[in-house]
């Protein structure tokens, strides 16, 4: 745990994401307590106030400006990042411990199971996954606990698919085949020689798809099927601000910024974690 | 051969039969359209005579068979919005689709594979840096914000080109560039982690020690290899295209395929909904088993397995 910070504070970029990661997730949690003006208190005499710096610290002060409602930008921005984080991290672990499991089952016994699996697989990546967000969260009514449930259900596939694939490689590799003849269980095979093995991929995928679902779960909102207002969600207030693009340019620039270094910062970290956990690439810098 | 080719089609088929019965299951929980088409306070009679005359009385297993049996012959029903097949006013709209999501993935499959490969062959030089803070970036934006962060720029700030809509080049501009954008820098970043990954393997080794070219160990033992991943993800990508056109074409009025589900979905309008979908799956069908041949050609392993 020493040797793994001590790498990360030499790692620049690793450590930028790490850092930048760790604001959001701070920000998020104390949102409450930040000193914030409420993220929902609408205020018409203040509406698209631009942003200002003077006076930063002064009570009526919007640094990221107000919306079309008067509401102060950052206060929604800081509260929108609770949304957001806690929604997408819950899907990528769900989605991520199905599909890693899936996938290494699937690859290892192969035959009728494995058919069957990745048949599933076949038929939902035959649906583009924004399509099938749109269609269930429609179905399903927009609500926190759905939009969870549909982002993990674009994303364990992800995990099964390409687990699978290197499983399918892994199991005719030397050292399995040496475990098998040497009499290793199933179990332990699976547990020790291949689980080890597909982390690196799980855990690149699993950034990504944190990545990617943050993106999802804000073009979801943005087409309105998103967290409903009053709460802040991010891909809402860009889409809101859209109409007053020509007048009042924060309103659709700040939330964007704050996906934009969301996703930025975890995958910084997730690339800089490959590079640390795969010593053989390690190696070669 | 053949028969490799067989069961593939064979798995697309069975494929698009998933979709459309996903589709038609969830579009069912969708609502009663006919709370739509009516005025308010309309007779329950009046309610009832058209839930009859669309069907919508059945039990759901008999609207289920009916369903899949027209879906075959193409028939996905009349539009309650539109009064007329709900296939046409989706097939409509696929040029306009394929034209937008086509062109970026052209220009974002060639300036990734630039952009990637210099990235991989250029270790440790400014070149990498700027590709790779380009494709970090890239990967880190949401296409709708970047899309509206253009027409920002380019349409209120400058005026130089239009704020959304079709008719010319000119408006296939942004979307265009905000969709290649994003295609560039997945393909970037995967090829050049890929080649990275094959640069390592003893028969590259093998292969500089016997004294090869290092063009043709670049493309016949590295780049050759290296693209397996990269062809799996544009099919990926062109699924990714195909749903976020939704998206896409919301921000620039676009008139596509994503659109007009869209707007589907928010007037309930089920025979649109199911043929959107059914004709965007059947095209990443196509692709994907496209995707999979090549990737056969490319990876001999498989094949004989």
């Amino acid at each position: 745990m020493k040797s793994f910070f001590h790498a990360l504070l030499k790692s620049r970029a690793g450590l930028l994401g790490f850092i930048l990661l760790l604001i959001f997730v701070i920000a998020a949690i104390a949102a409450p307590w930040l000193g914030l003006p409420s993220p929902t208190r609408s205020n018409i005499l203040a509406r698209m106030t631009p942003p200002t710096w003077t006076g930063l610290f002064s009570p009526g002060a919007h640094p990221l400006g107000t919306d079309e409602l008067g509401r102060d930008m950052l206060s929604r921005i800081v509260h929108g990042s609770r949304v957001t984080l806690t929604i997408a991290s819950t899907a990528v672990v769900l989605g991520g411990v199905v599909g890693v499991l899936l996938g290494i089952i699937a690859g290892y016994y192969r035959g009728i199971l494995d058919r069957i699996l990745m048949r599933i697989v076949d038929i939902q990546l035959a649906l583009p996954l924004m399509l099938l967000a749109l269609l269930v969260v429609a179905a399903l009514g927009p609500s926190t606990q759905n939009l969870i449930i549909v982002l993990a259900l674009t994303s364990w596939l992800r995990y099964a698919r390409v687990i699978r694939g290197q499983v399918l490689a892994l199991r005719e590799r030397e050292f399995v085949l040496s475990a098998h003849a040497i009499g290793a269980g199933t179990w332990r095979i699976i547990l020790r020689h291949l689980l080890p093995n597909v982390l690196t991929p799980a855990l690149v995928i699993g950034t990504l798809e944190l990545a990617r679902i943050i993106i999802m779960d804000a073009a979801l909102s943005f087409l309105g099927l998103g967290v409903q207002p009053p709460n802040p969600s991010w891909g809402r207030m860009l889409s809101d601000g859209r109409v007053y693009i020509s007048t009042a340019w924060w309103i659709v620039t700040f939330p964007g910024l704050a996906i934009l270094l969301t996703v930025l910062s975890v995958n910084l970290l997730g690339d800089w974690l490959r590079d640390y956990f795969d010593p053989k690439l390690r190696t070669l810098r | 051969m053949t028969r490799h080719l067989l069961i593939k089609i064979g798995e697309a088929l069975l494929a698009l039969w998933g979709v459309v019965t996903i589709v038609f299951f969830v579009s069912r929980v969708l609502g009663d359209p006919t709370v739509l088409l009516l005025p308010l306070g309309a007779e329950q009679a009046q309610i009832d005579a058209l839930r009859s005359s669309l069907g919508l009385d059945r039990p759901l297993a008999e609207q289920y068979v009916v369903s899949l049996l027209s879906m075959l012959r193409g028939d996905f029903g009349i539009s309650f919005q539109h009064m007329r097949p709900a296939m046409d006013v989706v097939l409509e709209r696929m040029p306009a689709t394929m034209l937008l999501a086509g062109t970026a993935l052209l220009f974002g499959t060639l300036f990734g594979a630039v952009a990637g490969s210099i990235a991989a062959l250029k270790r440790g030089t400014a070149s990498e840096m700027i590709v790779m803070i380009g494709a970090l970036l890239g990967q880190a934006t949401p296409v709708f914000w970047l899309g509206i962060m253009l027409i920002l720029l380019f349409s209120v700030e400058l005026g130089w080109l239009p704020t959304g809509g079709s008719g010319s080049i000119a408006h296939l501009v942004l979307p265009g560039i905000t969709l290649a954008f994003f295609v560039t820098a997945s393909i970037a970043r995967l090829l050049r982690s890929s080649l990275l990954e094959v640069m390592r393997e003893d028969y590259v080794r093998t292969a500089r020690s016997k004294g090869l070219m290092p063009r043709t160990v670049f493309l016949w033992h590295i780049a050759r290899n290296a693209l397996i991943p990269v062809v799996t993800m544009i099919g990926i990508i062109a699924g990714e295209l195909l749903g976020g056109s939704v998206v896409i074409e919301t921000v620039f009025a676009w008139p596509g395929v994503g659109r007009i589900i869209m707007q589907a979905i928010q007037a309930q309008d089920f025979p649109v909904i199911q043929a959107g979908v059914a004709l965007v799956a059947t095209i990443f069908i196509i692709i994907n088993l496209l995707v999979d041949l090549l990737y056969s050609l490319l990876d001999p392993r498989i094949r004989r397995k």
